[in-house]
């Protein structure tokens, strides 16, 4: 008897071999006839007289077809190995060391990131760290904790964000180049515009359910950019604005000039001392995002936006005034928003409808999605590995050796692959982890002791 | 007048595009309550596919005669895309049953992404130019006011007319038919007298692809010329289309395909060419607002 148990699951597991091998080449076959047309195949337009012709790429359709073999293979395998016990997702006691040292620790090396790269790589080396990495991440990190608001706490997909970005950007940039006005003074009612419309455009639409509310905020935010490239009068077109007057320190410019900031504190002229200050102000942002935020959760109005993001009826019933909860959230999202815009128009010194396109507001989202929506500490992570992380790819020169080499791809440029990546990883995410990686909660209110609640226990937008 | 009656004419060829994708978010909705963002990607795709079968078919093989290398286009095209429905539905949108609300949504916007993205990247970003196929037209109407009738005009009406009656016929005669408006009225009563919920449910992306292909095929023949990120503004189109329409209703997208294609060329024609991307977004956004179950939609009752 027992002998024949032990040959049977023998049997079950050879069988199973087998299975998974039938299971992977039908994987693979699959992946042939998908890319059959549209990647064997590539149009591409003769040189001469523009019309297209047919090349062939057979070694990229080889090599999908046998990545998606061995993953189905692997995937199998995964999931056929003897399951652990799993970790039944109980209320434990949150592990607060951790949690504190990646906070203060994190915020330690944000504050010291600049001087250290300064003395470590000079002056002109550093620029570059600072400007497209430092202050590139600091941005998404800001409009992830803006939107966040929106999406994580409040349970309100907001497709057009971006929107509220480009009202602050435009913002300021109209207030600064007609009358004359600082970024200081600006920022704050570029802020209160981002909020003021966010209230006009959230006023109708918040009565409607999760997935009309996307799409009617995708619709306003295209209403905005096209307005924006149409009107050229107010706007300058899709060929935008450019020379908006720079940041400023206490009135003191940054520049090779008398009165300068530079020449004021008596320093040799330097553009890191411009790009550092900016690094401080988007930190100091972003972090004044992030303490609105976690301060607001612990008022009546942030649990009632989680209240009405896990379930919306039971909200209502119990009294809570879903309209006024939802617009507050919208508005406050919308003002982060108006505050970075203002910000990236302040930095770039040029604006254009093309900054606000659709796929900006899908990134913001996906940035959220992945982070775990509601955790803070995830956003700013996946900030940072999405936007530094395409960055750092860029600089890799032996991946351009090998995709020249195997693919024949003399112009490889990892950023291409950024939104094909981030697109997979958002599908792969809602399939595996819908709550996001960090999907712990620590929970804003408790009774004696403050337990992390796994995001299994909780159950979002149920209703 | 003769410039009414040709907007006219273009408005109904570019309303039977619009038409046929729409039928596609329509009938997920209908089924699975999802708004499939993916849908107008889809759609870009398959236009792909329908370029590169005609590139193959007419440079590789030598295919000489228009209308049968255009069916071959059409079958394939039809075909590949339903593959590439089928296999989104698994990947992505399967497994998603049962989660939380905005999951399948969230999943759908990825991708959406990620298509026009892998098109993007598989393509290259540039336009894509094909030959004028059936450019020939045909002027009626009196002396000084003459109406152009291009030929594609009448391929894109008689294609889409002839498509529709086939797809009436399948979704209201046949076990198909049947199941899916099952599924689409209560899916856990479906499953309890037999019918494979799963199965339909595949089947749906199916059609919504093949219906979609067509439409692609039917764009690139108008427009002769397709780019990556052409799926977003048609799919926006053919969402407000299957909205005003009624969502879950399929004469409803029909219908709302052809006003949303009406109003877009004229609107462009008497009011300003520049704004008429607003004009459709705003269609979209007043109708949510004010009447969200359209014009034949049946009013949605929320069940706690």
């Amino acid at each position: 008897m027992a002998i024949a148990a032990a040959s049977s699951s023998h049997a079950d597991e050879t069988s199973g071999i087998a299975d998974r091998v039938k299971e992977s080449v039908y994987a693979g076959l699959l992946t042939l006839v998908l890319c059959i047309p549209i990647v064997l195949f590539h149009a591409e337009a003769n040189q001469n007289d523009g019309t297209l012709e047919l090349l062939w790429r057979p070694v990229a359709v080889a090599v999908l077809v046998v990545l998606a073999f061995a993953g189905r293979f692997a995937v199998l395998t995964f999931k056929a190995a003897p399951k652990r016990e799993r970790a039944v997702a109980v209320a434990k006691p949150a592990s607060s060391g951790l949690t504190a040292l990646l906070t203060w620790g994190g915020l330690g090396f944000l504050l010291l990131f600049p001087p250290i790269l300064v003395v470590t790589l000079g002056s002109s080396g550093s620029l570059k760290w600072i400007d497209s990495y430092g202050i590139q991440i600091l941005i998404y990190v800001m409009l992830g904790w803006g939107l966040n608001i929106v999406v994580g706490l409040a349970g309100l997909l907001d497709l057009g964000y971006v929107a509220f970005y480009a009202v602050g950007a435009y913002s300021y940039t109209l207030l600064a180049t007609t009358f004359h006005l600082s970024f200081w003074i600006c920022l704050p009612i570029a802020g209160i515009l981002a909020a003021c419309w966010g209230m006009i455009l959230g006023f109708p639409v918040l009565r409607l359910r999760g997935d009309y509310l996307a799409i009617v905020t995708l619709a306003f935010g295209e209403i905005i950019r096209t307005i924006l490239i149409n009107w050229t009068a107010f706007s300058g077109g899709s060929a935008g604005i450019s020379s908006i007057p720079k940041i400023t320190f206490f009135g003191l410019v940054f520049a090779d000039r008398p009165g300068s900031f530079d020449d004021f504190f008596g320093m040799e002229y330097s553009p890191i001392h411009g790009k550092v200050f900016l690094y401080y102000v988007i930190l100091a942002l972003a972090l004044l995002t992030n303490l609105v935020t976690l301060r607001l959760r612990r008022l009546p109005i942030g649990r009632a936006w989680e209240a009405l993001r896990e379930d919306e009826i039971a909200c209502r019933s119990l009294g809570v005034n879903t309209t006024n909860t939802k617009l507050t959230a919208f508005a406050l999202g919308a003002f982060f928003g108006g505050l970075a815009g203002s910000f990236f128009a302040v930095r770039q010194g040029f604006v254009s409808p093309e900054s606000f396109t659709f796929n900006e507001s899908a990134t913001i989202l996906a940035i959220v999605v992945l982070g775990g929506m509601g955790s803070q500490i995830g956003v700013a992570l996946a900030a940072v590995a999405l936007i530094g992380g395409f960055e750092m790819l860029r600089e890799l020169t032996f991946l351009k050796a090998i995709m020249a080499q195997v693919f024949g791809m003399d112009d490889f440029d990892p950023t291409q692959y950024r939104g094909l990546l981030f697109g997979l990883a958002m599908v792969v995410m809602m399939v595996l982890r819908p709550r996001g990686f960090v999907s712990t909660r620590a929970p804003s209110i408790f009774l004696k002791e403050r337990k992390s609640v796994s995001g299994d226990l909780v159950k979002e937008g149920h209703g | 007048m003769e410039n009414f009656l040709q907007q006219l004419i273009n408005g109904i060829t570019l309303g039977s595009i619009y038409g046929l994708i729409a039928i596609g978010y329509t009938m997920v909705f209908g089924i699975i309550g999802m708004v499939n963002f993916a849908h107008g990607d889809v759609f870009m795709l398959s236009a792909f596919i329908a370029l590169l079968a005609f590139l193959f078919l007419t440079k590789v093989i030598g295919l000489g005669f228009l209308p049968v290398a255009f069916i071959i286009v059409l079958v394939l095209g039809m075909t590949l895309t339903s593959v590439w429905n089928w296999t989104i539905e698994r990947l992505a949108y399967r497994p998603l049953r049962g989660s939380f609300r905005l999951a399948p949504l969230i999943s759908a916007i990825g991708m959406s992404t990620f298509l026009s993205n892998f098109v993007q990247v598989a393509q290259g970003p540039r336009n894509k130019p094909v030959p004028p196929m059936f450019s020939q037209n045909f002027q009626f109407g009196p002396p000084g006011h003459e109406v152009t009738l291009q030929y594609k005009q009448i391929v894109i009406v008689v294609v889409t007319a002839l498509l529709l009656g086939g797809f009436w016929w399948l979704v209201q005669k046949t076990n198909l038919g049947r199941a899916q408006r099952a599924c689409e009225q209560d899916r856990k009563m479906a499953a309890l007298i037999g019918v494979d919920v799963d199965r339909t449910i595949s089947i749906t992306f199916i059609i919504g692809a093949a219906l979609a292909a067509v439409a692609g095929s039917l764009y690139l023949l108008y427009y002769g010329v397709v780019s990556f990120s052409d799926g977003f503004l048609p799919g926006v189109k053919a969402f407000t289309a299957a909205v005003l329409g009624g969502i879950g209703s399929l004469p409803g997208a029909v219908l709302g395909g052809l006003m949303i294609g009406l109003i877009e060329v004229m609107w462009a024609a008497y009011f300003s060419s520049d704004y008429k991307d607003v004009a459709a977004f705003s269609i979209l956004a007043i109708t949510l607002i004010f009447m969200p179950s359209g014009i034949l939609g049946r009013p949605e009752i929320e069940k706690v």
